[in-house]
């Protein structure tokens, strides 16, 4: 008999083993575990619970002992998801959770199955007006080349990961970095990559992205010289000009085509830098973490001194940054010196709203995979069918309960926001290849036509007796339903 | 509260799912309609009691087996002690390195003095003790990651091989390994001795000291551990080919020593991605029987595991 033992140890009394848990681990068993110093059971296969509380995503619900009878959830309404439930691989068919049930007053049947997927990769967008790297460079973890930098979009570099390429084509060590890579993004872990002449960056799916060690907080509203156009005539007759500091173009009110068309009088203002059309300069200054990606503290460092010929006494002058992050307000003396002033109430609302129109900086990861003729042959007698099914939009397609993207063409191949999938959704084999949750959710005698395994249905609450597998997990919030997909979700 | 023991059929309505605390058994029987309702029934009558007898003398399953150490009482104990004792004089072992295989034996003995079959398993989470009437056979695959398992190869058993049990042991599985392997896959007369043999193979494939494999005392984990101090493996960083051959090597050495002393039939050693297989012993010239049976070469290649490569799923 052990001693001593940390405090928070329980002794689990489920069967005579009578197990010490120690806080964060599971007894012997693996079905009981010591979680913040309470037993709880924990089960591996995921349903999702329809959340009547609105609001709470993916909150972990974890059945505790003695809370069930089977009743309560007769009036809850619940879907198998794929995860944890096994696959069909290497037997074929069919697939592991075959569920029907009902959704007022028709038959549905939901098809459940995890898919080992050699053919994936995941797509990232990353929230950053900072350059990654040359497009079509290679992006490294760990060394090994996992994908490469696509486009850029507006305010996003794009890099495209794994692929059947990485995964199986290249060295064994590639492979199984790509693999694991691929996994930590989709299961929400953080991942650092670096670009081949470009930067290092960390990212997690939903996070903000870290560049160069530096936290990316907000996207730009625009460039400067946008920010100037989109402005121009909340500022008009508050402020005599307006300088928008950015490190890719710096716009300038008095001189930029949108002042000139509200006939905002020129001010002569010179900014350092070079001019490339009226009103927006480049390379105002090194690119940095000061005000607007520059490296710049004080904006007045970008100015030359205004001249008689055109500058006047009193002359108002607004200098913010394209997030509205930072921003200062002039007024020239009699030597026309400007000199700093508190930001009249005239223009603090133009400068909260560039900060409002700057969204958080994310980043985002989507899965992307093909259901082949093994995963679909686990769906039904005749895999073709199925794919013609969902491209009519018989069979719906959800991946942990999550929507899918439907590819159009051949073939299944689908994409998938990871965020809206339970935590720890995706798992791998050492092939390697992911292994993703995928459901097919059609109505019953669609099943029956397509050459579904009938066979093999068996009735929801059938499912959810087998409850000493099971997890549940509160449906995310902007997730429509998987069985009522045309109703709005919780959330709107 | 004590839960009661699970017994019901799995939904294919073949397949029988008893589960008590840490024991969780899929059994299939072959057979007749009545022979195998009888088998079922006799496998759920031993399985009721099985836990609580092991429960009773579990401190003493806990500790170190020394030739000279208190013999346990219970059936089942007895045997596991019997089948790690071979192994005490050099190393390490408590009784519960064969617990699994010994309770998947006791189960499919109750099932076959119950009823005749023609063929039968019990699988307790990979320790499999198998039961084949003459003519029949099983095909079998292997698994070297339990928490995502696509098949590196598979074997079948024939009733004229003298293998009736299969154990796998790695650090990735349930229990701790004290060794690196992701999975070692033993073939032996029976399944407790197949469940301590794998034990201790897959406790040799190791680096001892090696920085990248990161070991905690097992009590850190699990307060109550029958290891006790002894540091149990969580964590490999992936391996240079020469270290994953220096490891494999330690486990294959003595597997052979193993199998040269008619403790196993062979093994398959698997440690990131690579696989290593100790085939059984070279034949005896036929005729000569073993185990009381008899072996012809063809059953002998296929009680030998065949690895049937690596394939590329493509869902």
């Amino acid at each position: 008999m052990p001693d001593v033992f940390p405090p928070d140890t329980v002794r689990c009394d489920a069967c005579p083993v009578l197990c010490y848990i120690k806080r964060g681990h599971a007894g012997a068993c693996d079905r009981y575990a010591n979680i913040e110093g309470q037993l709880v059971r924990v089960d591996p296969h995921i349903l999702l619970d329809r959340a009547k509380s609105q609001g709470t995503p993916l909150v972990p619900f974890l059945e505790r002992e003695g809370d069930w009878d089977g009743k309560i959830m007769k009036g809850r309404e619940m879907f198998v998801t794929a995860i944890g439930a096994g696959t069909t691989y290497p037997d074929y068919k069919p697939a592991p959770f075959i569920v029907s049930s009902e959704v007022e007053g028709v038959d549905m049947v939901t098809v459940v199955t995890e898919g080992i997927f050699s053919y994936c990769g995941v797509k990232l967008k990353i929230d950053t007006d900072r350059h990654l790297g040359p497009e079509r460079n290679l992006v490294r973890a760990q060394g090994e080349p996992v994908g490469h930098v696509t486009t850029a979009e507006y305010g996003s570099q794009m890099l495209s990961l794994g692929g059947v390429h990485h995964l199986t084509g290249g060295s064994k060590s590639e492979g199984r970095v790509t693999c694991e890579t691929l996994l930590d993004l989709c299961n929400g872990k953080e991942v650092q990559l670096t670009i081949d002449e470009g930067a290092s960056v960390r990212v997690a799916a939903g996070k903000p992205p870290e560049v160069n060690g530096q936290r990316e907080e907000r996207m730009r509203v625009g460039c400067g010289s946008a920010t100037i156009g989109m402005f121009a005539k909340q500022w008009f007759g508050k402020v005599d000009d307006v300088v928008v500091v950015d490190d890719h173009i710096t716009g300038v009110l008095s001189e930029h085509q949108a002042g000139k068309l509200l006939g905002v009088r020129e001010t002569g203002i010179a900014i350092h830098g070079r001019r490339s059309t009226p009103g927006r300069y480049f390379q105002v200054a090194e690119p940095g973490t000061g005000w607007g990606g520059t490296n710049i503290s004080d904006p007045l460092t970008i100015l030359k001194p205004f001249k008689a010929k055109f500058a006047w006494p009193h002359l108002r002058l607004l200098m913010v940054s394209t997030t509205g992050e930072q921003f200062a307000y002039y007024e020239l003396d009699e030597d026309l010196r400007p000199v700093e002033k508190e930001l009249p109430d005239a223009l603090k609302e133009s400068v909260g709203r560039i900060r409002e129109n700057c969204e958080p900086a994310l980043t985002t990861v989507l899965f992307m995979g093909g259901a082949g003729g093994s995963l679909r042959a686990g769906v039904t007698e005749n895999p073709v069918k199925l794919t013609d099914s969902v491209k009519r939009k018989l069979t719906r397609v959800t991946c942990g309960g999550a929507p899918a993207y439907i590819w159009p063409g051949g073939g299944i191949t689908f994409m998938v926001d990871v965020t809206r999938m339970p935590e720890n959704a995706f798992g791998y084999v050492p092939t390697p290849a992911l292994v993703a949750p995928v459901e097919f959710t059609l109505k019953k005698d669609d099943y029956a036509a397509l050459g579904g395994h009938v066979d093999y249905v068996r009735p929801l609450s059938d499912v959810l007796r087998e409850k000493e597998r099971q997890r549940q997990f509160v449906s995310h919030a902007q997730n429509p339903w998987p069985l009522k997909p045309h109703e709005e979700s919780s959330e709107s | 509260m004590r839960e009661p023991a699970l017994i019901r059929m799995l939904p294919d309505g073949r397949r029988l799912h008893l589960h008590d605390g840490p024991i969780d058994l899929i059994i299939e029987a072959s057979g007749g309609p009545s022979a195998i309702s009888a088998a079922y029934k006799a496998a759920a009558r031993r399985f009721t009691t099985i836990l609580d007898e092991l429960c009773r003398e579990l401190p003493l399953l806990r500790s170190q087996a020394h030739k000279d150490s208190e013999r346990p009482r219970g059936v089942v104990a007895r045997r596991m002690f019997a089948a790690v004792e071979p192994y005490c004089e050099e190393r390490f072992i408590t009784p519960m390195a064969a617990v699994a295989g010994c309770v998947a034996q006791e189960i499919l003995a109750a099932m076959t003095a119950a009823a005749p079959l023609e063929r039968a398993y019990v699988n307790n989470g990979g320790d499999i003790a198998l039961h084949l009437a003459s003519s029949q056979s099983y095909r079998i695959g292997m698994v070297e990651r339990p928490d995502h398992p696509s098949l590196f190869g598979s074997l079948e058993i024939t009733a004229a091989d003298p293998v009736r049990g299969i154990a796998t042991s790695g650090w990735r599985g349930r229990s701790f390994s004290l060794g690196i392997a992701d999975a070692v896959t033993v073939l032996a007369d029976c399944a407790v001795a197949a469940d301590a043999a794998a034990t201790v193979i897959a406790n040799a494939v190791d680096l001892p000291d090696h920085p990248g494999v990161a070991r905690i005392p097992a009590r850190e984990i699990s307060p109550d551990s029958d290891l006790g101090d002894l540091r149990v493996t969580r964590g490999v960083e992936p391996l240079s080919q020469p270290e994953i051959d220096a490891a494999l090597d330690n486990g294959l050495r003595v597997a052979t020593l193993l199998r040269d002393k008619g403790l196993i039939h062979s093994a398959a050693l698997c440690l990131q991605t690579c696989v290593r297989v100790l085939t059984a012993k070279p034949l005896l010239p036929a005729g000569h029987s073993r185990g009381g049976s008899l072996m012809s070469p063809e059953s002998q290649i296929r009680s030998q595991l065949e690895l049937a490569g690596r394939t590329n799923p493509h869902a």
